[in-house]
């Protein structure tokens, strides 16, 4: 009975002690899809970099251990609890997040979409980075500037339920017979964003297809695995990998010639862009279609019927560039 | 070695007196830690002791637990399953199927539960009938289920559930109690009984500690075995609706990886991985703990792998402490 009041002293204590925190700062909560990836990490830089510039702003970075959406929701359940003022989240699931993030809205908390969007019920504007008919049309020029006499090529994306990755692929399909018809695409396999899995789906792609002359992988994972499988294998010169790949970890492919050309927007741009856009909607800019938003140095974007934007077209980079970004992100 | 009286070769009928055994309890144990979570999480967060907050908590481990109450009847018989996470995403696909179709909330919760159920039925026949290892089977069968919800759907998603469906996984029966919380404690309550108050229950320890004594003794082991499987298709097909609902859409990755933490929860709750012992309110406690550890870490923003690395220590000292105290004791006799 005794060890029952000393607990419950305590406990009353600590909330009596905790209850009132300094709630000077605005907080933001970056969610990215999981933690230990270099684009994710980029972008919560750029979004330290806009919560400089604003200042007053405290970013929370955060994410799951493996890319599920259960494991965002149990975050998303935490920073509800934590009364967070906004929550801008890249979304491993469009429509599982839902109902979680609707019930963060109902308490009061601002919800924006950034890279992958969530369902327009459960956030109030999304941020695409590009466009995703830029994208699709981007990927496949990437290989085809390389195949002057056209050839066949082969995509190697992330999971099979990645919502952008999809989106991607069902453009590139689309832009495949009027830009460019003498690009064959003969398969799309799906690495799941697993080192191990990429590279074994990369190299069952080079045996199935002897014929293959570039790979395409619009994910940062998949790319790497595909240039390492083309590296080990010697095809360097035989079969070109592309797609859309973080400068720094791919640096050594673009030198070693595994890879011409890989593009990528600049997830510093980002996250900035996303503290942005969470900070005008704390302080009550409303978002309906036709909304225009400034997103910094940017630039400034305008809502679209969806309530959703897209920030700035793929940025490519190649012998001549890899060099100084790879040191950026 | 003087006085070798009767008394030294007196065989006690307890090692430890009654309230010595319950002090040292495996589940007095786990309370404890409970309470000590409990407490360091009021310290750590200002955000952890509000109502709301800690409804939110329970949130993140319910369905898990309800598979753990029946997978822990399932480790103790020797046996294990672990196609459970497969089994809510082939259930899941089935309920969306039957959405296409046009059924109803009612039709919906019956096609979930009766597809877990019937993956139990699967698993049970090949483990029982045909005598195949149970951690063969289910591996197997972990594949084979979400293989099927992968044909079925693809890179698509079932949505669009009825708003009456939104209540098994979002609602709330009294305040910040939520229905699946109720129907959590409902079900530990039955497992509690099922196991600790009853014959079957008595059969399920005889068969874990000694499957050849327990046919010896006229335990109908197959049936018992086969009827554990049941049951923990059943809670399956059960977690099925309540994450379905929770999260209002269907897709073939849906509790992926949830296998391994409904593994977790039962040997943490001091269920013997070999079979042979365990408790319900072991398990119960463990739930909790895992809820409360995720939960607090979450409040304080660490980063998932770190929570790993938690979980991971946690699993591991609340395994090895007994065995210390039982080695330093040994020492000092």
């Amino acid at each position: 009975m005794k060890l029952l009041k000393t607990l419950a002293l305590t406990t009353a204590v600590a909330a009596a002690l905790f209850t009132a925190p300094a709630m000077s700062q605005e907080r933001i909560a970056l969610v990215v899809k999981s933690l230990g990836n270099g684009f994710f990490d980029a972008a919560a830089k750029g979004a330290e970099k806009a919560a400089q510039e604003i200042g007053g702003i405290e970013v929370i970075y955060t994410g799951p251990t493996s890319a599920t959406a259960e494991g965002q929701i149990e975050i998303v359940n935490s920073l509800i609890a934590q009364q967070v003022e906004a929550i801008a989240i890249s979304a491993n699931d469009p429509d599982a997040l839902v109902p979680a993030l609707k019930k963060a809205m109902d308490r009061g908390i601002k919800v924006l979409s950034w890279d992958s969007g969530v369902a327009e019920d459960g956030r109030m504007l999304h941020l695409n980075p590009s466009d995703t008919d830029l994208i699709g049309e981007t990927i496949i020029k990437l290989a085809a500037d390389y195949l002057p006499e056209g050839g066949d090529v082969a995509i190697l994306s992330a999971s099979s339920t990645a919502t952008n990755q999809n989106a991607w692929i069902e453009a590139a399909k689309k832009v495949l017979p009027e830009k460019f018809p003498n690009i064959n695409l003969v398969s799309v396999v799906y690495g799941d964003d697993d080192s191990v899995k990429s590279t074994n789906e990369a190299k069952g792609l080079i045996s199935s297809y002897p014929d293959l002359d570039a790979i395409i992988a619009p994910t940062t994972v998949g790319v790497v695995a595909a240039a390492q499988v083309v590296t080990d294998e010697n095809l360097i010169g035989k079969v070109n990998v592309t797609g859309l790949a973080l400068p720094s970890e791919f640096k050594q492919f673009i030198d070693n010639g595994a890879s011409q050309a890989v593009a990528l927007w600049n997830p510093i741009d980002l996250g900035y862009s996303a503290v942005y856009l969470a900070h005008q909607l704390i302080e009550g800019t409303e978002a309906a279609p036709g909304a225009t938003f400034s997103i910094g140095e940017v630039g400034e974007i305008t809502l679209d019927d969806t309530n959703s934007a897209a920030m700035a077209a793929p940025f490519q980079f190649d012998k001549s560039n890899i060099e100084e970004f790879s040191k950026i992100y | 070695m003087t006085d070798t009286t009767h008394e030294a070769r007196h065989i006690p009928d307890r090692i430890d007196t009654p309230l010595r055994a319950a002090i040292f309890s495996w589940p007095v144990l786990l309370l404890v830690v409970a309470i000590a979570l409990f407490v360091l999480n009021s310290f750590a967060s200002p955000y952890f002791l509000s109502p709301w907050s800690l409804s939110d908590a329970t949130f993140n481990f319910t369905e898990k637990a309800i598979i753990a109450l029946a997978m822990a009847l399932l480790i103790i018989s020797g046996e294990i399953d672990l196609s459970v996470a497969s089994i809510i995403a082939l259930a899941s696909t089935m309920m969306g199927l039957a959405l296409q179709l046009g059924v109803g909330t009612p039709g919906l919760v019956a096609i979930g539960i009766v597809t877990g159920l019937f993956c139990g039925v699967f698993n049970g026949f090949l483990v029982t009938r045909l005598g195949l290892p149970s951690i063969v089977v289910t591996i197997g069968t972990m594949s084979f289920f979400r293989g099927i919800s992968f044909i079925v759907l693809g890179d698509q998603a079932f949505k669009g559930y009825p708003a009456s469906f939104d209540f098994f996984g979002q609602g709330y029966v009294w305040w910040v109690v939520s229905f699946e919380f109720v129907l959590f404690l409902v079900c530990a309550v039955i497992y509690y009984v099922l196991l600790h108050r009853t014959n079957f229950g008595r059969h399920v320890f005889v068969i874990g500690n000694n499957p050849m004594a327990a046919r010896f003794s006229g335990v109908r082991v197959e049936r018992v075995k086969f009827f554990l499987f049941c049951l923990t298709g059943l809670m399956s097909g059960i977690a099925a609706v309540l994450l379905t609902s929770r999260l209002a859409s269907t897709r073939p990755s849906i509790a992926l990886g949830w296998e391994l933490e409904v593994v977790t929860m039962v040997v943490l709750g001091g269920v013997s991985i070999l079979g042979g012992s365990g408790s319900i309110q072991g398990v119960v406690l463990a739930a909790f703990i895992m809820g409360l550890v995720t939960f607090g870490l979450g409040l304080l923003n660490v980063p998932g792998i770190v929570m790993s690395i938690f979980i991971g220590t946690l699993l591991i000292f609340v395994i090895a402490l007994p065995i210390v105290f039982r080695m330093l004791r040994e020492r000092r006799s």
